[in-house]
């Protein structure tokens, strides 16, 4: 079974999420042909439960969206597939995240090389103080890419959308440019190493209505060739850009804030036809 | 509260009078504070004044380019103070600038809160209040009575314990004024910590390392104390010798300020508006230098 | 690209870097790189350490050395005789904080006066600031410049009012003497410049921290400007000023030049600020170039007895200043 003839099976995906991976047989071969299968069973900041039961396996070449209110734990899932938690004193994780197969929690993994082969897009554009030509090429200097830099630059700013509002600048400061735009930068210096997996983590939240639409698009556009998996507080905006969603939820009840998924499917029938209360509550904006 | 007191009429007393005890008081006091914080400049102005009427008389070529003159000559210069000025905070900077830059990447980035990183910030700060001749002190223990003779490798050692702690707390500084997300986005790239570092974080804080940089380098070049007791002075010019001793502005300026020769007294004056001149222009490099405009 | 083949990222990952042409995983330059800089910044950051230990160690070691020779008289005879291998360093001693504590007075006064001007909106925005720099540059200048000044320009202007001192309020002991030239007045006026930018600048950052909303409080009900700058401003940022002035007088302490050259170097302490006098550094300065061995040991004393004297009163001053921090995070 592919990814695709998964996907179109939305049965299975209901039935991945309410089996567990490691008993349910049907989600187990589904597993082998996700892009990234993530399954995380728990995430502790130290003695702190952070998210719990987050099954969400990642599908080639579509957009996932991660939404549900703040607290929710979809960042930190989100922060997971390249570990970036590490860097979070007390980090522990109790499951896995299988990247094409091998788990990146596995104990020989150099997290280092799991975030070369990731891409991330940060809530605030983070370009850095050196020249739009430089933030680009950021990457490629990272891995030691032998070859024609000016090519690759243009390709990604091309595909980032920005090409042609800076060609003529491109020793400008990456800085210099509006929030928009630096937004832009940033998924071009992204997606000059062409990564396996690009993550967002609220992209948009920086940024104005005209420039969000200009990121969407862009996602659209992007997804023929990356996977992108996004974090999003704006719900129209998975809508408008997801073809999955996974909505989570955050459990207070046994005294800390532990997030965890609630539902994943389809965007389309998450939003159209809820299964669970919790997020049908949530579409109709009865909390936040 | 005599306002209030005075309750029906209150519409009158809302004029400002002039004759009132308290607004009396408080305007005599706001032109004291005033004048006083005036006067705390009159001596900053006077040694600026003086500086440039005793010492600018005699600036020519020759004053940068000759020897110190001997007792009762009428001419000469103070190229060898000048060079050997260079030459001391240049070695002073070699020792250094290392020692501090890397310990202030070891505080604002791998120390976080360990032990280790505790005793280097209290260590910064015991050094940078500690009287600067007590760093010459210990310069002449460890290289003047050790190699025998004053010399200007023990001039460089002095000066290099007071750059220490203003370049390592600058420094730290600065490096922890990098935005997180900067950091954030080169670790999400890929970047090991050290590539992280080097790549993004030391680019990042150049100007304000620079300005602590420089402020620690032209206090070390007006530095006099330390240097009596490890440079010395020399009357000849510096010829790569380190085990020597060597000449410097700040000496010659307190040797000369006593002599009973007319042209050495003016030399010193001379002397002392170069020396200030050069801090003063590092200074306001070091101003420079932190608000290049960085964004927008 | 030489990996390890127990690192199972390079063959696990190798679907992703089909996909990605471009990302692998750090070679073996990179890691050595990134261990070689964590130690050398571990390494060099221990440096600093060492190196305090070493300035603390080689004077204890040094001055142990003389001390046994030169006894407790070391520290109260007043009587400084190389050549009669006399050594006693009393009137340093006193000397020091004497002078320290004129310009305490006189500059932390001027200071604090200079913080409450450049921090409570007597000036414009742009004039605070641009006063606040020329206040740094004073700091800037080297102490020896100071001395040469205190030399030619302020001893001579003082000559007029110290002799009216001495001649209509000589019965005081402060101008029992007559100023012949350096002394212990010179000394302190230009120490107390050279202290002004640090307690104004340490002084004004504990005003600026000062809630506004405090002030306004103030204001609203009904407060002059001087009012609200003695009950609210001061009190509450009691802690900073106090602080500056400590870490002042430490600053004080440690100053060596213009006090070599305006103190007057006389072993010989009197109460009148017209007489001349010594300190520990000026004592340090003036003796060192040219002392003999047994002379350095006891030169290395009085180091130790100034290290220790800075040491405690910027141990003090940093303990006030945290105390102060700590107590505005309430109020913030």
């Amino acid at each position: 079974m592919t990814p695709q003839e998964v996907l179109s099976n939305t049965a299975t995906i209901a039935d991945h999420r309410r089996t567990r991976p490691a008993t349910g047989e049907a989600s187990r071969v589904a597993a082998a042909e996700w892009l990234v299968d993530c399954q995380i069973e728990k995430l502790h900041y130290g003695s702190f439960l952070a998210v719990r039961d987050a099954h969400v396996p990642i599908a080639g070449n579509q957009i996932t969206a991660f939404i549900g209110p703040s607290g929710c734990g979809k960042s930190t899932v989100l922060r997971s597939l390249n570990r970036m938690n590490d860097f979070i004193p007390g980090f522990r994780l109790d499951g896995s995240v299988r990247f094409q197969g091998q788990d990146i929690y596995g104990p020989d993994v150099d997290p280092v090389a799991v975030r070369r082969s990731v891409g991330m897009v940060f809530q605030q554009p983070n370009p850095f103080a050196m020249s739009i030509y430089q933030n680009v090429a950021f990457g490629l200097k990272l891995n030691r890419f032998k070859g024609d830099y000016d090519e690759r630059v243009e390709t990604a700013l091309r595909g980032a959308a920005l090409w042609d509002e800076v060609k003529d600048k491109l020793s400008a400061s990456g800085l210099s440019l509006s929030g928009g735009q630096q937004q832009r930068l940033c998924i071009a210096r992204a997606i000059a190493v062409e990564p396996a997996l690009l993550l967002m983590d609220e992209p948009c939240s920086a940024l104005d209505p005209i420039a969000t639409r200009r990121i969407e698009d862009l996602m659209l556009e992007l997804k023929e060739r990356y996977t992108i998996a996004i974090v999003t507080h704006n719900l129209q905006q998975a809508q408008r850009v997801a073809d999955r969603t996974a909505f989570f939820y955050v459990d207070t009840s046994a005294g800390g804030r532990t997030g965890y998924l609630i539902e994943y499917r389809a965007t389309g029938e998450l939003f159209d036809d809820p299964r669970e209360d919790r997020t049908k509550a949530y579409l109709r904006g009865e909390f936040s | 509260m005599e306002g209030l007191s005075q309750g029906p009429r209150a519409e009158a007393s809302f004029r400002l009078r002039l004759g009132d005890r308290r607004t009396f008081a408080d305007r005599a006091l706001t032109l004291i504070a005033i004048g006083l914080g005036v006067s705390a400049l009159l001596p900053l102005f006077s040694v600026l004044y003086m500086l440039v009427v005793r010492g600018s008389p005699l600036l020519s070529l020759e004053l940068l380019t000759e020897l110190t003159p001997g007792a009762g000559m009428e001419s000469g210069g103070i190229g060898n103070a000048i060079l050997g000025t260079v030459v001391v905070v240049m070695l002073a900077a070699g020792m250094s600038l290392p020692l501090g830059l890397f310990a202030a990447i070891y505080l604002a980035e791998y120390g976080e809160d360990s032990g280790l990183s505790v005793v280097v910030r209290f260590a910064g700060k015991v050094l940078s209040g500690m009287p600067s001749i007590l760093a010459g002190v210990f310069a002449y223990a460890i290289a003047v009575s050790a190699l025998g003779s004053f010399s200007a490798f023990a001039g460089g050692v002095a000066l290099a314990i007071l750059i220490v702690p203003t370049v390592m707390l600058t420094a730290e500084e600065a490096l922890r004024l990098v935005p997180s997300k900067m950091k954030q986005a080169a670790l999400g790239m890929g970047a090991t910590r050290a590539q992280m570092v080097t790549k993004v974080l030391i680019p990042t804080a150049m100007p304000g390392i620079l300005t602590g940089v420089m402020l620690a380098l032209s206090r070390a070049a007006g530095e006099t104390a330390p240097l009596l007791l490890t440079a010395l002075f020399s009357d000849y010019w510096f010829d790569g010798k380190l085990g020597e001793p060597i000449a410097s502005l700040a000496v010659l300026i307190y040797n000369f300020s006593g002599s009973p020769f007319e042209y050495q007294v003016n030399l010193a004056w001379a002397a002392s508006l170069v020396l200030v001149a050069l801090v003063l222009l590092f200074n306001v490099l070091a101003q420079v230098v932190t608000r290049r405009p960085e964004e927008h | 690209m030489a990996q390890p083949a127990t690192k199972q990222p390079v063959s696990g990952l190798s679907e992703a870097s089909r996909r990605s042409p471009i990302a692998r995983p750090p070679d073996a330059w990179q890691g050595a790189f990134e261990r070689a800089f964590r130690w050398t910044a571990c390494g060099l950051a221990a440096g600093v350490v060492l190196l305090l230990a070493g300035v603390v160690f080689e004077v204890v070691r040094r001055a142990g050395g003389s001390m046994g020779k030169l006894g407790f008289a070391f520290l109260t005879d007043s009587v400084w005789d190389a050549n009669g291998d006399r050594f006693g360093i009393l009137p340093s001693i006193v000397g020091t904080l004497y002078t320290s504590a004129l310009a305490l007075l006189i500059g932390g006064g001027l200071g604090v006066t200079t913080a409450i001007v450049l921090s409570q909106g007597f000036l414009p925005r742009r004039a605070e600031l641009v006063m606040k720099n020329v206040i740094e540059l004073l700091a800037a200048i080297p102490s020896v410049v100071y001395g040469l000044w205190g030399i030619y320009v302020l001893i001579p202007a003082l000559r007029p009012i110290a002799d009216l001192l001495h001649e209509k309020l000589g019965f005081l002991p402060l101008f029992s003497t007559k100023l012949s030239g350096p002394g212990i007045l010179p000394a302190s006026l230009v120490l107390s410049i050279m202290i002004l930018p640090t307690v104004t600048a340490i002084a004004r950052e504990g005003m600026v921290a000062v809630p506004r909303r405090l002030a306004a409080a103030a204001y609203g009900l009904g407060a002059t400007r001087w009012e609200v700058i003695f009950r609210v401003i001061l009190p509450t940022a009691r802690g900073g000023i106090f602080g500056a002035l400590v870490l002042g007088f430490g600053r004080a302490l440690g100053e060596t030049m213009a006090l070599a050259m305006l103190v007057g170097n006389t072993n010989r302490f009197g109460w009148s600020l017209l007489s001349p006098g010594n300190t520990l550094s000026a004592l340090l300065a003036n003796h060192f170039p040219e002392a003999g061995e047994v002379e350095v040991g006891a030169l290395m004393c009085a180091a130790l007895v100034l290290l220790l004297i800075t040491l405690a009163v910027n141990a003090l001053g940093s303990l006030i200043m945290r105390r102060a921090r700590r107590g505005l995070t309430g109020l913030g």
